[in-house]
This record gives C-alpha cells, sequence and structure tokens, in this order.
C-alpha cells in the first residue's frame, strides 16, 4: 500500500504555508502575552506543542489513503452526533452551556468533531450523486437532513458561531455541486426566511452581539468595547505598525480576548498594514491551493473533500477577520493556524492533513 | 471512475474551481479594502485614541512664590511637608494595611478608611493622602516598616512657612482652600479642587505671580488605570519673588511694642509712599490656614471682638481726634481765616448755638497762638477757628490730604473713613448742617472718621510738603532669573498747594508737641532725633445712659468706652524720611498710650539705618 510517489508527491508547498503562517501566529502569541505572566508554561511555548501535536496527525492522517476514510465518514458524524447530544443533556444538568467534553488533556469540542464529520459526510454524497445538471429541490433531502440534525444541537448549546461555520462549509460544498437554477433561488429565498425568523430566535446576548456590531460606540463599555478596542489597535498600526511587543492597545490590555479570538488585532497594531497585506496574501494563497488540489484530486470523493476543508478554512479566516476589523458581528471564531488554542489546532491540521492526503494521491489511480 | 473524470471535466464544474477562487480573492479584497480604510485613511485618529488609552497626564505641585522684606530677608517661605499617602492599584489586603499604619500614624483605622473612600473619586494612579504634614519621626517609623506597608509612601509636598508668624499676616494674607464657587468663576481654569489658593491680602491680589507653573508628569497607564512608567516630564516651575516695602526688623519692633494692646500702626516712607512697617493687633497665624483650619479655631477668630482677622490699618475707622488739628491749622492759614499770630483766649469752654463745648483742660490754656494750640492740643482754639473756617472749606481740604476716600493701598479691603460736608449731610441725613458739627469736626470728632493708612498718608504729606502719596506694598516681584516683573514707581496722587510759611508754622507746631517741654507729645521725644508729631484721643460713641451706669467703683471706664488713643509723627523733622500713625484702640491717652509706640518705630528706625552701612562693612 506504500508508495514512493507518494513522498515525492508530498505537498510541500502546502505544509509550508501552513508551517509559515503558524509561526508567525507563534511569534505574534508570544508578543500577545509578553506583559502577563499568568504561570505555568507560557502560552506561545504551549501553542508550539499543539502546533507539532497538529502536524503529526495531519501526517497521520496521510498515511491512510482517504477513500478509505470514506467509509468511516458516516460514522464519524454519527459519533459527532452522539457527543453533541451529550454536552447538551450533561450541560443541562450541570453547569449551563457547555460546549466541551474534558478529556483531561484536551477539550474535546463535539462541535468541531461534526465540522469535519459533515465535509467527510458531504463529499461521500456528493462524489455519489453529483450529476452534471445539478441537484433539484427534492434530491437534496438526505445532505439537508444529515446538515439540520447538527445545527440544531448546535444551536441549542447554544453556539451561534459553530452553526454558522457548519452551515458555511455545507453550503460552500452543495454549491460545488451544483444546484438547478429554480433549486438555488427557492434555497435563497427560504435561507433569507430563516435569517429572519432566526433573528427572534436569537438569545439577547447574541442579538446585542449583532446591534453593536451595527453601532459598537452607542455602548463603548459594554458589548462595543471589543469592536472598538479591536479597531484602534488595527488603525493604530498604520502603515508599517508600532513594532514587535510595541503594541499599546496588546502590551497594556487594552485590547480583550488577544491571545485568541483577536490575535489579530494584536498583529495588526505591531506589524501595520504592510505585515496584514502579508498575512492575507498567504491565506489567499492557503485558499487558492486548497481548490488547485480539488482540482488535481485524483477522483470525486477527494475532490469536495478539499472543496469542504477548503471552504472550513476559508470561513474561519473570513468571520474571524470580518469581527476583528469591525466588518462583522463578534462570534467566537479563532483564526486559523494563528489564534492559541489546542482545538482549533488540531481541527485545522486535521482538514490539513485531509488536503494533503488528497494531494499526494492525486496520481494513484 | 470515468463518470467522476466525466462530471469534472464539465466546463460549469471547471468553472466553478475559478469562480471559487475569484470569489475567494474578492472576499480578501474587501478584508484588504477594509484594513487600508482603518490603517491608513482613519490612521491619525485611531493612532490619538490609542494614545488616549494608554496616557495620563498627573501635575506636579509648584511651590509658592517666596516673600521677602524689602531687604531681601525672607518673611515666608515653603517648607517641604511629609505626608504618607497610599497607591491604591499596590494594595491587596487593605484592612491589615490600616492595621498596622494605624499606630505609626496614630490615627484610627476607621479615618483611614474615610480618606481611602474620599480617595476613590480620583483616577487610581493618583496616590490618596492618608496623613499630611505629618512629623519626621513618623516618616521614620513608616520607613520603617515599610516592608510591611505596601502600596504606602511618603509624599514630600511644599507648604507655606510663615517665618515671622502672625507679624505681617494682614498684609500677606492667607491660602484656603478652593471653593466650588471660585473653580467655576473661570478665573481659575488651571486649578483642581483641593488646591490652596490666596485667600486674602498679597497672597489673593498676587496670586498669579505667586502660583507658579505646574509641572506634568506624563505616564503611561493600563487597562485598569494602573502607572506603568513614566514618558514625559516638566518640572514645574517656582511661583515669583515678591519683595515687600515693609522691612522685617521695623516690623518685629512694631509687633513687639504692641504687647497686648489692640490697634494698628504703619510707617511710610514719606518719599516713595512705601509702607516700611504695618501692624494691626491682635493678628493671627496663618499658618492655621495652611492645614485646613478647623471649625472651632476659625470661630473663635472670626468672633473675637478685637477682630484679629481685620486689617485695622486700612479698615479700622477711627475719629481722628486732635491729630486732625494740624489740617484745621493749614486750612484755615490758606484760606487767609488766621494769621500764623492769632490768639484765642481759652477758658477751658466754648459755646456755641447754645451748647457748651469744653476744652480737654479745664481751666483752659489763656492765651493761644497757633503753635500753643498745637502744641498744647488747645480745642477752643480750634473750635473758634474751625467755626470761622466753616466746614465746607475744611472739608475741601481734609479730602486733599486724602481723608474720606481709600488713599489707593494697592491690596483689597481699605474703607475710605469719613469726612462730611453740607452736602454730605444733606444726602445721608436729610438735615441741615449745625454750627456745633463744624466745632466737634475741628477736633477730629463727631462724623470725622479716619483709617490709620490714611493719617500716615497725610502725615507724611505735611512732611514732605504736600506730596499726597499712594501707599505701595511691593518694592518688586521677581522671576527666578532676575527678571523684574513688577516694579511700581512712587505715586504722587495730588500736590498740595500751600505757602512755605504755612507749612513751617504748622511744621513748628508739630516738632512743639514733642519736643517743647510743654508739649502733649513729649513721651515721643528722642534724643539724637527731632521728631514731629501730633496726640489725638478720641472719643468712642456712647449712650449717656451707659456713661453713668458702667462706670467702674473705682471711676474706671469700662474697656469698650475708654477712648482710642492716637499718635501720627513724622521724623528727623528738618529732613523727614518716615511718617507713622498709631492707634491703640482704648488706650485713653494718645500721648501715654500710642506716642511711645510711635517713638519705638522712630527710634528703631533711625538705629536700622545706621546699622545698614554697619553690615555692608562686615
Amino acid at each position: 500500500m506504500f508508495d514512493r510517489r507518494l513522498v515525492s508527491n508530498f505537498d510541500w508547498v502546502l505544509l509550508f504555508t501552513v508551517l509559515i503562517v503558524a509561526g508567525i501566529g507563534i511569534a505574534n502569541l508570544f508578543s500577545a502575552t509578553a506583559s502577563w505572566q499568568p504561570g505555568g508554561t507560557p502560552l506561545y511555548l504551549k501553542q508550539m506543542l499543539w502546533l507539532s501535536g497538529g502536524i503529526l496527525i495531519a501526517l497521520t492522517i496521510c498515511l491512510v489513503d482517504y477513500r478509505h476514510l470514506e467509509y468511516f465518514a458516516i460514522h464519524l458524524y454519527c459519533l459527532g452526533l452522539g457527543l453533541l447530544l451529550y454536552v447538551l443533556l450533561l450541560g443541562r444538568s450541570t453547569m449551563g452551556a457547555t460546549r466541551w467534553i474534558n478529556l483531561g488533556f484536551i477539550n474535546l469540542q463535539p462541535g468541531e468533531v461534526i465540522k469535519v464529520a459533515i465535509i467527510l459526510v458531504l463529499a461521500r454524497i456528493f462524489s455519489k450523486t453529483a450529476n452534471p445538471f445539478g441537484y433539484g429541490l427534492f434530491e437534496i433531502w438526505k445532505p439537508a437532513l444529515l446538515l439540520l440534525l447538527p445545527v440544531v444541537l448546535i444551536l441549542k448549546e447554544p453556539d451561534l458561531g459553530t452553526a454558522m461555520m457548519v452551515i458555511f462549509i455545507a453550503v460552500s460544498m452543495l454549491l460545488f455541486a451544483g444546484l438547478k437554477r429554480g433549486t438555488l433561488v427557492v434555497l435563497g429565498l427560504l435561507g433569507t426566511f430563516i435569517a429572519v425568523a432566526g433573528w427572534f430566535g436569537l438569545h439577547d446576548y447574541q442579538r446585542a452581539r449583532i446591534r453593536t456590531f451595527l453601532n459598537p460606540e452607542a455602548d463603548p463599555l459594554g458589548s462595543g468595547y471589543h469592536i472598538i478596542q479591536s479597531k484602534i489597535a488595527v488603525g493604530s498600526g498604520g502603515l508599517f505598525g508600532k513594532g514587535f511587543i510595541q503594541g499599546t492597545q496588546s502590551q497594556l490590555s487594552f485590547l480583550p480576548e488577544r491571545h485568541t479570538d483577536f490575535a489579530f488585532s494584536v498583529f495588526a497594531e505591531e506589524w501595520g498594514f504592510a505585515g496584514s497585506l502579508v498575512l492575507l496574501a498567504l491565506y489567499f494563497f492557503l485558499i487558492v491551493w486548497g481548490l488547485y488540489v480539488a482540482r488535481r484530486a485524483a477522483d470525486r470523493f477527494g475532490l469536495f473533500l478539499a472543496v469542504g476543508v477548503t471552504a472550513m478554512i476559508f470561513w474561519h479566516i473570513v468571520v474571524n477577520l470580518g469581527m476583528v476589523i469591525g466588518l462583522l458581528p463578534v462570534v467566537g471564531v479563532p483564526l486559523p493556524f494563528f489564534s492559541y488554542g489546542g482545538t482549533s489546532m488540531v481541527t485545522m491540521m486535521i482538514g490539513v492533513g485531509l488536503l494533503m492526503n488528497v494531494s499526494m494521491r492525486r496520481f494513484m489511480f | 471512475m470515468a463518470l467522476d473524470q466525466k462530471w469534472k471535466e464539465l466546463p460549469a464544474v471547471q468553472s466553478r474551481f475559478l469562480f471559487y477562487s475569484v470569489a475567494a480573492g474578492i472576499v480578501f479584497l474587501l478584508l484588504l479594502l477594509r484594513l487600508w480604510y482603518l490603517q491608513i485613511v482613519s490612521y491619525e485618529d485611531l493612532q490619538a485614541r490609542s494614545i488616549r488609552n494608554r496616557t495620563r497626564v498627573l501635575s506636579l505641585d509648584a511651590p509658592r512664590g517666596p516673600i521677602f522684606d524689602r531687604n531681601g530677608v525672607l518673611l515666608v517661605d515653603n517648607r517641604p511637608s511629609f505626608q504618607v499617602s497610599v497607591m491604591r492599584q499596590d494594595v491587596e489586603n487593605r484592612s491589615l494595611l490600616f492595621e498596622r499604619l494605624s499606630p505609626l500614624l496614630a490615627m484610627k483605622t476607621s479615618e483611614l478608611e474615610r480618606r481611602w473612600q474620599e480617595g476613590k473619586r480620583f483616577p487610581i494612579y493618583r496616590p490618596v493622602p492618608l496623613a499630611q504634614d505629618v512629623s519626621r519621626k513618623i516618616v521614620e517609623r513608616v520607613q520603617e516598616h515599610s516592608v510591611d506597608l505596601p502600596g504606602i509612601l511618603i509624599e514630600v509636598r511644599p507648604v507655606r512657612d510663615y517665618l515671622e508668624h502672625g507679624s505681617a499676616a494682614h498684609l500677606i494674607g492667607y491660602l484656603g482652600e478652593i471653593t466650588e464657587k471660585e473653580l467655576q468663576s473661570g478665573d481659575f481654569n488651571q486649578y483642581r479642587a483641593g488646591e490652596f489658593v490666596g485667600k486674602t491680602a498679597l497672597e489673593k491680589k498676587y496670586e498669579p505671580y505667586l502660583r507658579g507653573e505646574k509641572g506634568r508628569r506624563l505616564v503611561e497607564v493600563d487597562v485598569q488605570g494602573k502607572l506603568l512608567r513614566q514618558l514625559q516630564m516638566e518640572p514645574s516651575t517656582p511661583g515669583n519673588k515678591i519683595y515687600l516695602t515693609i522691612d522685617r526688623e521695623l516690623q518685629r519692633a512694631t509687633d513687639e511694642i504692641f504687647a497686648e494692646e489692640s490697634g494698628a500702626a504703619v510707617a511710610l516712607d514719606v518719599k516713595t509712599g512705601e509702607i516700611l512697617a504695618m501692624v494691626s493687633r491682635p493678628t493671627f497665624n496663618p499658618a492655621l490656614f495652611v492645614k485646613g483650619i478647623a471649625g472651632d479655631e476659625w470661630r473663635a477668630l472670626a468672633k473675637d471682638d478685637r477682630h484679629p482677622l481685620q486689617n485695622k490699618v486700612i479698615a479700622g475707622q477711627y475719629p481722628p481726634g486732635s491729630t486732625f488739628k494740624m489740617i484745621v491749622a493749614l486750612a484755615a492759614l490758606r484760606e487767609g481765616v488766621i494769621g500764623t499770630e492769632r490768639t484765642i483766649d481759652c477758658r477751658g469752654d466754648f459755646v456755641v448755638g447754645g451748647s457748651r463745648y469744653r476744652c480737654w483742660k479745664k481751666w483752659g490754656h489763656g492765651l493761644t497762638n497757633l503753635n500753643k494750640a498745637l502744641r498744647e492740643s488747645c480745642d477752643v482754639w480750634f473750635y473758634q477757628v474751625g467755626l470761622e473756617l466753616g466746614i465746607d472749606k475744611l472739608s475741601k481740604a481734609a479730602k486733599e490730604f486724602g481723608l474720606g476716600s481709600p488713599t489707593g493701598y494697592p491690596l483689597a479691603g481699605e474703607r475710605s473713613g469719613n469726612m462730611p460736608s453740607q452736602e454730605w449731610k444733606h444726602q445721608h441725613y436729610n438735615k441741615p448742617w449745625y454750627a456745633g458739627e463744624t466745632v466737634i469736626a475741628s477736633i477730629g470728632q463727631g462724623f470725622v472718621l479716619a483709617t490709620p493708612i490714611q493719617l500716615a498718608v497725610m502725615m507724611a504729606a505735611i512732611a514732605n510738603n504736600g506730596k499726597v502719596l499712594k501707599p505701595q506694598v511691593v518694592r518688586k516681584i521677581e522671576d527666578w532669573e532676575g527678571h523684574l516683573l513688577l516694579h511700581p514707581e512712587p505715586e504722587i496722587v495730588r500736590q498740595l498747594d500751600y505757602s512755605a510759611a504755612d507749612w513751617k508754622t504748622v511744621k513748628d507746631g508739630l516738632v512743639a508737641v514733642v519736643n517743647d517741654a510743654r508739649g502733649t507729645g513729649r513721651v515721643a521725644h528722642l534724643d539724637n532725633v527731632l521728631v514731629a508729631g501730633k496726640t489725638g484721643t478720641s472719643q468712642v460713641v456712647r449712650r449717656k445712659s451707659d456713661e453713668e451706669e458702667k462706670l467702674g467703683k473705682d471711676g474706671e471706664i469700662p474697656y469698650r468706652f475708654r477712648p482710642h488713643a492716637l499718635f501720627v509723627a513724622y521724623a528727623p523733622a528738618e529732613k523727614p524720611e518716615i511718617a507713622v500713625a498709631v492707634v491703640v484702640e482704648h488706650g485713653q491717652s494718645g500721648g501715654r498710650a500710642a506716642g511711645p509706640i510711635a517713638k519705638r518705630i522712630i527710634q528703631r528706625y533711625m538705629e536700622l539705618k545706621g546699622q545698614v552701612p554697619q553690615e555692608q562693612k562686615e
């Protein structure tokens, strides 16, 4: 089963791009946490450990032909659903909204499992049923059901950010698989209707976030604080930034969540527009490369897998950046390979593993 | 597999790769546009906001300008005072800290807690004062225990130090905490609540010169407002130096000679109008106001019926009594009412309009000319002359000498005294003027009121042949580089027009008062310098019924009804330099109570004058 071609076709470009972004992220993390000593291992060291673990996982995934994974897609999906249910029930009975299960070394977040599972399961379905004419409205009940089940459970937690991510990934894959024009219109109208109806189903804090996003200055000390401080941090970076560990907004703690969701603000403050441009270029390259991998994929499952993973990375980047620069409401979505956090790193590296897997087996048939 | 490939090769599917890439590119471009907007377009605004976020300005107290006497002797300085403060941000266990601090400062923990709560209205990086102006001993004790007192710091703040205590307190004035009203008035833009400003006299008038420029410390704070480091510092500029016209030695001597008596004394330079000494008794210690005077102390001062807070030199209005006679004499001479040898036979009383007016000397002075009338202060002579002169001419002459209106004393609080005329009486009482009123006005009683400063100016005008001078209190104001900021020139308000003979006649009389064997002012005689002067004893207004009732068993008049004693003088008579006016409240007799004070002032002045060259030799 092991082939020399696997090594020669190994996707170094992808791995290096990811490593460069992650490297910048760790340096940025070093700066972001330079002014506080929470005790214990410094966060940038921990993040290095997570990155190493992530690379290991990605390489391990590469060892198994992704076509074998197709078989396990449905099992993983069921496991994810089960975990979601477990968290939901446990959360209700014990401590309110809980989004993770403590495994000791890592907080397992069922939402993250579902992200990967939905990619696999939809790739499997679409690879089998995609047709030149696109799907009709009644041909997509199966993927729709597979999507809706976990989304409802995630919204119950409640975790708007993850639910949105799962929907965005699924829709991106579905659109790639193709829809009939009429179906597209109907689904578009339905989506709009759900969005409007959903506003009334939102929790108060979620609605407040959206309102704050629309007018952050109205509540500068309350929920608008994050956005205002983040905008000040980013904007005060100017063209070339304030310099490494010189960002006053981040170093003096005006910036909240600066090691996780708002890590990019720290970067933008210290490296300016020039630095941001470089980072965005790297991310854009990553997305284009992901689509390139999809295009070169040996089979339709690989193609959809690559599209799904790319969509997952893309939406995380866009939603996170949009949030920290005040284009989108504040939803707790980390920046891939950049924000501190083991869960996010592991999920994203699993995605990278899948991409590399598809990429290196492009000539296997 | 073939199906796979076929589907993928479809142009529609192939175009999706391009479409997705382009869509992603557009989204990234949008993000970049937004970054451009924030980091390039809005840069200045957001940069400014980030600076405002992290920086705070702390002000540094400027030491108040020192005050010197005319010879550069320091009168009011600033001394460092120690203040125990707490940096709230560094305190973790407040109750433990206060428990440890309480015995060291000898303060209750509840009091410390109260101050802490008060300090909460200030930003967290500003130390909260717990104990002000503490002793060195306490400072040492606190420093010894500093390890156990996290967040406690000793601050050194300049406070006013009055080296002369109460002497010249009325001239210098005192400080007080700025009031809400003052803050809102717009005149105190640079001040903040809790600061001290000049409340009276010199400290108030020259506040802009004295306050100095506050320094600034630009500090960096974190999100909790915790002070991290100093970014910039502009040191404060101390207030300017004020040199007064008074001479500390003369001031001290005047203060000492007054002892327990109430009253006022002022000495003027007859050439410049500079005030050489200025005493109002009793006095108060302005240092009381530095810490914020306690309610009881304040009430005691304000309610004391000897009025320690009033500057009697400028605000004490007294009937000038016989010291007024020289004006009557001068006016009568100028108006041609009398010649120098006009003689009147004093039989001890004088009748006009059916009323009898007594001379102070029961049996009368007999035949009296001007010189004798001044020398022995014959009332009858002046009754007659005053009556012939008429109140309006007398009033005009007196007003020219500065009576009845403020002299132009440069600081606030001066009162104008009173110089009546027919018109004045008509305006105030709507009644005609009576001849008897002219009679008593001629001896400086009745409606006539004068302040000691007016009497001194009057005396100086006689001494210098008619220059009515504006009194000066500030010799110069200098900054620390020695630049003159203010240097008042002598100001002649009016030049009076009397003939040399008139001056000589009256001056001879004044010399005789002190130097003639029968003069009423013999007590002010000095061997080495010729003094010219005039006594005065002025009735305190009282009702007839009181007079009988309150007369003590031994014939003593109760204190508050005793007449005021006055003495005005200048010296040396041949070439005058100094003019003096003294009022001893309820001093009974001008000669006995006020004369020695005037004499001592002149004597000390001459001593000091002799000393100056000596000092320079050393």
